[in-house]
């Protein structure tokens, strides 16, 4: 059944494209690791938006599989991550990700 | 109907811009709820319901709020604000935003080079399609997933565990 | 009788063994009775082996010659070496002045260095040089020559620098070992030449291809020319005479035994032994006569000036040699190998009671604060007056015998008058003077400083050698050795009697010049003219040696100071190094730096993906 509300697949591309090179961005810009964090998350999201519009370009369920599936790796990634967060500020009583510069050659 | 994709889409992209600049980190959590539902309400004029639906609940809803917590057991006060202006001076983003610029108009280059046919239909895909698809093709990835979540929750319980630093693991937690 | 032979190098190589291991059996250092026992009992025996072989076997024939096998040594495509020796004649005289004098020595040695703290470590050295010295004599191919050669210079260069806590005498040593090392370089190449030439490097076989080929005569004047540097540098002719004065460092018994009696007299062995090649090539053997002619005037007159009186003596010995080499040089084969017996009695005599009179007066060397020795030391006196009578050659001691035969010989070669006579006849005069000089400043005159303290060093194991080259060096000119089989016959008729008169007369002249001289130096001490102070310094070979040749090296080894050719490979390095530190300032642990280099990195290939 075709579903008429939607723009072409290249609005929907060119979204995920913007949203994912602004977490990129946002991701070397910023020095807080949580709002790295954030940023990733964004990243995550935008290629999640990819996969689905890809789905509902080409008529089938597996783009919203596969978001499930970032979802769940995005869920995962998160909770490990942020337990990382908290380790490092108790160590090292800070979030800036430049004092983990410990394995530089 | 394109006139509410064109909108929230400018929502999404705004509130991003604004995640990514702001200075406060509990307002640019905010912005990127803002932003996740506004690729919802994309996932849901795509046809994806199911998508829309997860979208809200497991993204803008639980993982978020796990971010705020930690944000809140970090507590570092008024005195982020300033760091984080220090910290995001010019010479700082510039390049990045360079970078990202060049992939970006790299990445519409490639979309628009008409290699994409553009037909305008889209389907409708229900959660009940989505559901078929998952535990039958998927569900070998569907088992595996719920390896990588049992495995996300005993890591972050490790990890997050807090030790007296220049000791043994062989100290208890506190 | 003839295998007894083998024993002789033997025996002072088992002494050398067992002392060097005495340590391994015993926790503290043994006796010097016991030392001496091992030390002057080996080398005594392999002189009285050397003697019951030569009355045996060699006295009733002449021409004998003995050949021991004892095992192969190297077999390389055709270069078949074996340890083997050959003993004729030639090899029965140095055998017995090696084993006879080097026993002598020996003995003389347990008294001279009583109480020394490295006794043991003394005679470990002598018993190894006397094999060496041994095998260079006995060896059949100038492999094993050579190797006898190298381990004799080793002991000269441990013996010099003996007493090493004084620098001096290890530079001393250092000096003799590299000196001598130029020369041993050339007689190396002088082998491979001549192995190249006639594939065989066993003396007899050497000399019988060279006579029958007659073989490119320019090769064996190369060859020969190349042989004598070596000969050169052990006998330290000119120009390689530097080492020998300050080998006196060493301990006096050494200076007598290797640095006048053996060591030094294996070139003219050398050349004796090859002498086959030498007659083939009329350069090599004017090389030689010249060589010996200039040395023998250069170090006398060097002689006359010295006031060490172990210098004098290393001076004359260099002189002496000279005489041997003139001998070599005009054929007179027998003459030269008479004149290195007869020299080896009395300058072993000379050296030893040198060595009495420096140990009596506590190691006092310096002739001009001596004096008037003669009523104190009567007994070194005697000796030393002997020792100098024979130098000098006076009538009817064994020094006469022996160079009356060189001067004739020289005479006749050239037919009549010539330079090489007039250098030999004008080097008489001058080892008389020299040689009475230095008798007359130390036992005549008025005692100097030193003579004061004297006392008598003396003991019965020094007193016995001492009489026995007294004696030998008196009357060893009855005991000319039979060299026909070697040498062959050499028969010359005897030249017009003036000039017999000359050559008796010439030390004669000398003794009487030398009186003048030393009452006039007793009295003005040690002030030099400027000529005696050239002299003194040996004709400034050190300082045209140092300024020629050291200080243009050091300073060239200053300039490379940080080595030329290293900088290729340091270069490499540095630029590994350069490499290393560029691509590791990349790896600078900052996560953000790693992620702008990947996105780099996708534009990159993006970049690539979008223009094709």
């Amino acid at each position: 059944m075709p579903f008429e509300t939607a723009p072409g697949l290249e609005a929907g591309v060119l979204l995920a494209s913007i949203l994912f090179c602004l977490g990129l961005a946002g991701l070397m810009m910023r020095r807080n690791i949580i709002f790295m964090l954030m940023c990733v998350e964004i990243c995550t999201n935008a290629a999640a938006l990819m996969f689905v519009v890809a789905g509902a370009h080409w008529g089938n369920a597996d783009g919203q599989v596969m978001f499930v599936f970032v979802v769940t790796l995005a869920a995962a990634e998160v909770a490990i991550a942020l337990a990382l967060v908290l380790q490092f500020y108790h160590r090292k009583h800070t979030v800036d990700i430049d004092q983990l510069n410990e394995l530089r050659g | 109907m394109n006139f509410v994709f064109y909108l929230t889409a400018a929502i999404a992209i705004i509130s991003t811009i604004m995640v990514i600049f702001h200075k406060n980190a509990v307002h640019a959590l905010l912005y990127l709820v803002t932003s996740l539902l506004a690729v919802a309400v994309i996932f849901y004029q795509f046809g994806a319901p199911l998508a829309a639906a997860l979208e809200v609940i497991i993204y803008a809803g639980a993982i978020m709020v796990l971010i705020i917590f930690v944000i809140m057991m970090l507590n570092q006060g008024d005195s982020t604000v300033v760091q984080e202006q220090a910290w995001l001076q010019p010479t700082t983003w510039v390049g990045p935003a360079i970078l990202s610029a060049l992939l970006l108009v790299q990445l519409i280059l490639l979309v628009s080079s008409g290699q994409i046919s553009s037909t305008q239909t889209f389907h409708y895909i229900g959660p009940k399609q989505v559901g078929i698809a998952l535990f039958s093709h998927y569900v070998l990835a569907v088992e595996l997933a719920s390896m990588l979540l049992l495995a996300g929750l005993v890591g972050a319980f490790h990890l997050a565990r807090r030790r007296k630093i220049d000791q043994g693991d062989s100290n208890n937690a506190i | 009788m003839q295998g007894l032979l083998a024993w002789v190098p033997l025996l002072p190589l088992i002494g050398f063994l067992l002392l060097v291991a005495i340590p391994l059996f015993y926790s503290k250092e043994p006796s010097e009775k016991f030392v001496t026992a091992i030390g002057v009992g080996s080398v005594g025996i392999s002189a009285l082996l050397t003697a019951i072989v030569a009355t045996t076997v060699f006295w009733q024939n002449p021409g004998e010659v003995v050949n021991i096998a004892l095992w192969q040594w190297m077999l390389v495509d055709n270069l078949e070496l074996g340890f083997n020796f050959h003993v004729d004649w030639l090899t029965l005289v140095m055998l017995m002045i090696i084993t006879g004098v080097g026993f002598l020595i020996h003995l003389y040695s347990a008294g001279y260095m009583r109480e020394d703290p490295d006794f043991r470590r003394y005679f470990a050295y002598l018993n190894l040089f006397v094999c060496a010295m041994l095998i260079l004599v006995m060896a059949d191919n100038l492999v094993l020559l050579y190797l006898g050669w190298e381990g004799v210079g080793l002991c000269s260069y441990l013996l010099i620098g003996f007493w090493y806590k004084n620098p001096a005498n290890g530079a001393a040593a250092q000096k003799a070992f590299i000196v001598t090392r130029i020369g041993d370089t050339a007689m190396a190449i002088g082998l491979f030449l001549l192995f190249f030439e006639f594939s065989t490097l066993n003396i007899p076989q050497l000399i019988s291809a060279a006579d029958s080929s007659g073989a490119n005569s320019q090769i064996i004047t190369v060859a020969t020319l190349l042989l004598l540097g070596g000969a050169v540098g052990k006998s330290a002719q000119l120009p390689l005479q530097t080492w020998l004065p300050d080998a006196m460092a060493g301990p006096t018994p050494v200076s007598a035994l290797i640095h006048a009696a053996t060591m030094v007299t294996a070139g003219v062995y050398l050349i004796a032994r090859m002498h086959p090649l030498y007659m083939l090539s009329e350069t090599a053997m004017t090389a030689v006569a010249v060589v010996g002619a200039l040395t023998l005037l250069l170090a006398g007159f060097s002689a006359i000036a010295q006031s060490d009186i172990k210098r004098v003596l290393a001076y004359s010995t260099i002189s002496q040699i000279g005489y041997m080499f003139l001998a070599l040089g005009v054929g007179a084969w027998s003459g030269a190998i008479f004149h290195l017996m007869t020299h080896a009695f009395f300058k072993a005599l000379l050296f030893l009671s040198a060595g009495s009179v420096i140990l009596s007066l506590h190691h006092e060397q310096n002739i001009f604060t001596m004096g008037g020795l003669y009523r104190r030391i009567p007994f070194t006196f005697i000796c030393f007056a002997i020792g100098c009578a024979c130098l000098a050659a006076l009538p009817f001691t064994s020094g006469f015998y022996s160079k009356d035969q060189i001067l004739l010989r020289a005479w006749e070669f050239h037919d009549g008058f010539n330079s090489l006579w007039l250098a030999g006849i004008l080097g008489a005069l001058v080892t008389g003077i020299y040689s009475f000089r230095v008798l007359f400043l130390v036992f005549a005159g008025s005692e100097g400083s030193s003579s004061s303290h004297c006392k008598d060093a003396n003991n019965t194991v020094m007193r016995v050698p001492l009489a026995i080259l007294a004696t030998l060096a008196l009357f060893g000119g009855m005991l000319a050795p039979p060299l026909q089989s070697v040498f062959g016959t050499q028969t010359w008729e005897h030249p017009a009697a003036w000039v017999e008169g000359v050559a008796i007369a010439m030390p004669l002249i000398g003794l009487v010049i030398a009186w003048g001289l030393s009452r006039q130096q007793q009295k003005t001490g040690e002030k030099r003219s400027p000529i005696m102070q050239f002299w003194f310094s040996g004709w400034g070979f050190d300082w045209l040696y140092e300024n020629l040749l050291a200080k243009p090296f050091r300073n060239l080894a200053r300039l490379n100071h940080k080595d030329i050719i290293d900088s290729i490979y340091k270069g490499t390095a540095a630029f590994s190094q350069q490499l290393n530190s560029l691509l590791s300032s990349s790896q600078n642990g900052q996560i953000r730096w790693y992620l702008a280099t990947f996105a780099a990195g996708s534009i990159l290939f993006l970049a690539l993906l979008v223009a094709l």
